[in-house]
């Protein structure tokens, strides 16, 4: 560099040779940049390309196709004694609402005759549609006996082939062409329709797709993850300010230190194994219990949660530790009284994000039974449940087409989950992080 | 001290969950086993949950060895009460069952299961014999003079020059699965079976035999999908040449998407498959553990609907799933069993 001030300074940064030099800098500069630009656009693409087909696909498993039927509960199709005057009618499963439903559509189209096209004809309705006009009578003992005009849901076979009907001829359908006669006649008269499908949020699982909901795998991420709170946070807290504050710095913690940083880059199944082992094989906890998935996902959330926790109070200045030990404060006061609170947006963030990632977890719960087909809402921690990304897993391999939209419908409520608790954290600890 | 007293809460609500959680009778029937017998498993307890008073059984898709596994684990409580299994329970997982004190099992068989080889729609029907298949997939194949050698056929055409000219590409099951076991064992066995120098061997050299003829071909030709059927369904459309295996089922609900291919000329359909025409069929067991009977509430009620007229019935709701049921006499027969309570022993095996 000596040499440079030798030269005419002018002529040097003027010369052929810089400004060539230059321009490869720049060239270089801008291509950098267009690189990162097309990584970026890359990633947004595929993003958008999924959520566009999840959304394409999964606002359609809020709605469900149904179809208006003049409904007649009479006791004798029923086979339901009539009740006396003053009395009211003892309403059993047993009672035959298929057969209801099957006089209803017969009313309706006279023309289906023999056993194979009345089974053609009730094919239209789903499986489960007894089922809930069981439940529409049990609510209200009153209809016994009266004719009302009610929605009921279709055969998933139906919901298709209203989707693809534009004019598809009916080759591609699994429906019949008597039955697309009867639908048409049925659409001409305004009595088919896609209709808001509120058991999509409150009920359990079902094999039949208009019936399913993640009612059931709702309540039973959030009974996991309760448990999971409230076991990781305090332990996951008392451990890393043990390690910060307290612990002396020797081999013993330094060995401490490496094992929890590899722990949190175990693979999830093996928590699960170690979930299975322990407390369904040595404490003899129930299968399929949140309480089981919530301590297994604890373990897993645990090393997360202590890794945020000390850097978070890592991170507090030490002054603020001197200051108070200088005005008396004990070392737990310190901690409790001016450490923590500072530290408490840091671990409230690494937390939620331990717990987000918790929840979109299915490998640990396979091992422990929570991978299961359960029809009943879970109500308390140890009720038999699945979660939502198990859900997801379910519906996915199931034959029926149906289920297509209802896994697409799950991924949103989870990504929709997800996004609240990262934005939480982000919101979190926007709003207390202090800077010094 | 708030924060304080907020974390002693919070450990004591877990500790209560802990000590509650370990004490508990079950009220509720536990189903592990096959996940091809869990769809039709499945529709059964919530049948039987909406119809009865009983809680609606929790079904798991552990796989047929998995869910013996769990079943034969021991009588108590906390095991499974029913095992679903896309084959007979083997001897082995009997003597398993017996050693941990599990003997009164009663097997009751729900129907039968077609192996689907399909194709997409968009492709023209194929035809073939389970010797082809063999010849097609299996990683060693005879030659004229009697040595085996690695499977050389890259297409069709070169197993047999009536087949289309189209690269040899099957999407199937992994080796956990059971249907991967029974198409092994009846599709590739079967057309192994037809070379009179290898059905000799089974006498002669069994290890051999088998070797021979349940070994599938790690060349590229057959391609381990996933236990994920919709998956291969979905594969097989976006490539028309290639075949696919899977359970009947799984056709059945996609006939709009792929078509059957036939086996030794039979049409894969609900008929064939259930008068035993078409050669790749296997039956659909479930087992219950009798010690469970009485303890958990609804067992026998819940196999009472499984093996009724309404679930596996020529019309039963179940056939409509993709369930082939067992001729009408099988099924009586069963009903009959399951009443008097017929236990699995060892010599009622092999």
């Amino acid at each position: 560099m000596r040499n440079c001030a030798m030269v005419d300074p002018k002529s040097h940064w003027q010369s052929q040779r810089f400004k060539s030099r230059l321009r490869r800098r720049n060239r270089f500069e801008r291509q950098f940049r267009y690189l990162g630009i097309a990584a970026i656009a890359l990633a947004g693409l595929s993003l958008s390309v999924l959520l566009v087909s999840v959304l394409a696909n999964g606002l359609g498993a809020t709605y469900r196709t149904e179809i208006a039927l003049d409904i007649e509960f009479d006791p004798e199709i029923l086979g339901i004694e009539v009740p006396g005057a003053g009395e009211t009618a003892e309403i059993t499963a047993s009672a035959d609402f298929r057969a209801v439903l099957r006089t209803s559509l017969m009313q309706r189209f006279p023309d289906a005759e023999g056993r194979s096209e009345v089974r053609e004809l009730v094919a239209l309705l789903s499986r489960g549609a007894a089922a809930e006009l069981a439940d529409r009578l049990v609510e209200d003992p009153a209809l016994l006996g009266q004719r009302i005009e009610a929605w009921i849901p279709a055969s998933d076979d139906v919901n298709f082939w209203l989707k693809s009907e534009a004019g598809d001829s009916g080759s591609n359908s699994r429906l019949s062409e008597r039955q697309v006669a009867w639908i048409e006649a049925l659409a001409a008269d305004d009595r088919v329709a896609r209709r808001f499908n509120g058991r999509f949020f409150s009920s359990g699982d079902s094999r039949e797709p208009e019936l399913a909901g993640i009612g059931g795998a709702l309540i039973g991420s959030a009974l996991t993850l309760l448990v999971t709170l409230a076991v990781s946070f305090p332990l996951g807290v008392a451990a890393a300010v043990y390690l910060e504050e307290f612990a002396p710095d020797n081999r013993w913690t330094r060995q401490l230190e490496i094992n929890i940083n590899n722990l949190a880059a175990v693979p999830s199944i093996v928590f699960g194994l170690l979930g299975l082992a322990v407390f369904l094989g040595l404490f003899g906890m129930p299968r399929s219990a949140p309480v089981v998935g919530g301590l297994t996902l604890a373990l897993m959330t645990l090393p997360v949660i202590i890794i945020a926790s000390r850097a978070s109070i890592a991170a507090v200045p030490f002054w603020i530790r001197e200051s108070a030990r200088g005005l008396g404060a004990s070392p737990v006061q310190v901690v409790a009284h001016q450490v923590l609170p500072i530290a408490m947006p840091g671990i409230v963030t690494g937390t939620l994000l331990g717990l987000a990632r918790a929840m979109g977890e299915t490998a640990p719960l396979l091992m422990i039974g929570m991978v299961a087909f359960i029809v009943d809402v879970p109500t308390n921690f140890t009720d038999a449940a699945s979660a939502l990304p198990v859900q997801i897993f379910l519906w996915a391999d199931s034959p029926e087409r149906g289920f297509v939209e209802k896994v697409s419908g799950a991924i949103l409520v989870l990504l929709a989950l997800l996004g609240i608790l990262n934005g939480a954290a982000i919101l979190l600890r926007q709003k207390f992080e202090q800077h010094w | 001290m708030t924060r304080f007293r907020q974390t002693t809460a919070m450990l004591a609500i877990a500790a209560t969950a802990l000590l509650a959680s370990t004490a508990s009778a079950r009220d509720q029937i536990r189903i592990v086993g096959s996940s091809t017998v869990y769809p039709f498993s499945t529709v059964v307890a919530e049948e039987f949950g909406r119809s009865t008073s009983f809680k609606t059984p929790i079904v798991e898709s552990t796989g047929t060895g998995g869910g013996l596994k769990l079943f034969c684990a021991g009588p108590g409580i906390e095991t499974p009460d029913i095992a679903n299994a896309s084959r007979r329970i083997k001897s082995s997982e009997i003597e398993l069952c017996e050693k941990n004190g599990v003997s009164k099992i009663t097997e009751v068989k729900l129907g039968y299961d077609g192996i689907a080889i399909a194709r997409s729609k968009e492709s023209d029907s194929i035809n073939l014999s389970l010797k082809q298949i063999f010849l097609g997939l299996a990683r060693e194949v005879p030659t004229p003079s009697g040595d085996f050698v690695a499977n050389p056929n890259i297409t069709w055409k070169d197993v047999d020059p009536s087949l289309p000219d189209v690269k040899i590409e099957v999407l199937g099951p992994p080796p956990t699965s059971g249907t991967r076991d029974a198409f092994n064992e009846l599709a590739l066995e079967g057309g192994c079976k037809t070379f009179p120098a290898i059905a000799a061997l089974k006498n002669t050299d069994k290890t051999a035999y088998k070797r021979i003829c349940h070994s599938i071909r790690e060349d590229g030709g057959y391609v381990e999908a996933g236990e994920n059927d919709n998956l291969i369904v979905q594969k097989l459309v976006a490539n028309p040449s290639a075949l696919g295996i899977f359970g009947y089922s799984f056709l059945d609900q996609n006939r709009d998407r792929i078509r059957g291919s036939l086996v030794n000329g039979v049409e894969p359909d609900f008929d064939n498959i259930a008068s035993g025409k078409y050669p790749v069929s296997r039956p659909l067991f479930f087992y219950v553990k009798g010690e469970h009977i009485g303890k958990v509430p609804g067992i026998s009620e819940y196999v009472r609907e499984f093996v009724g007229e309404k679930a596996v019935g020529d019309y039963g709701y179940l056939a409509d799933r993709g369930l082939i049921p067992a001729p009408s006499d099988e099924r009586k027969q069963i009903r009959a069993d399951v009443e008097t309570g017929k236990v699995v022993t060892l010599a009622a095996e092999n």
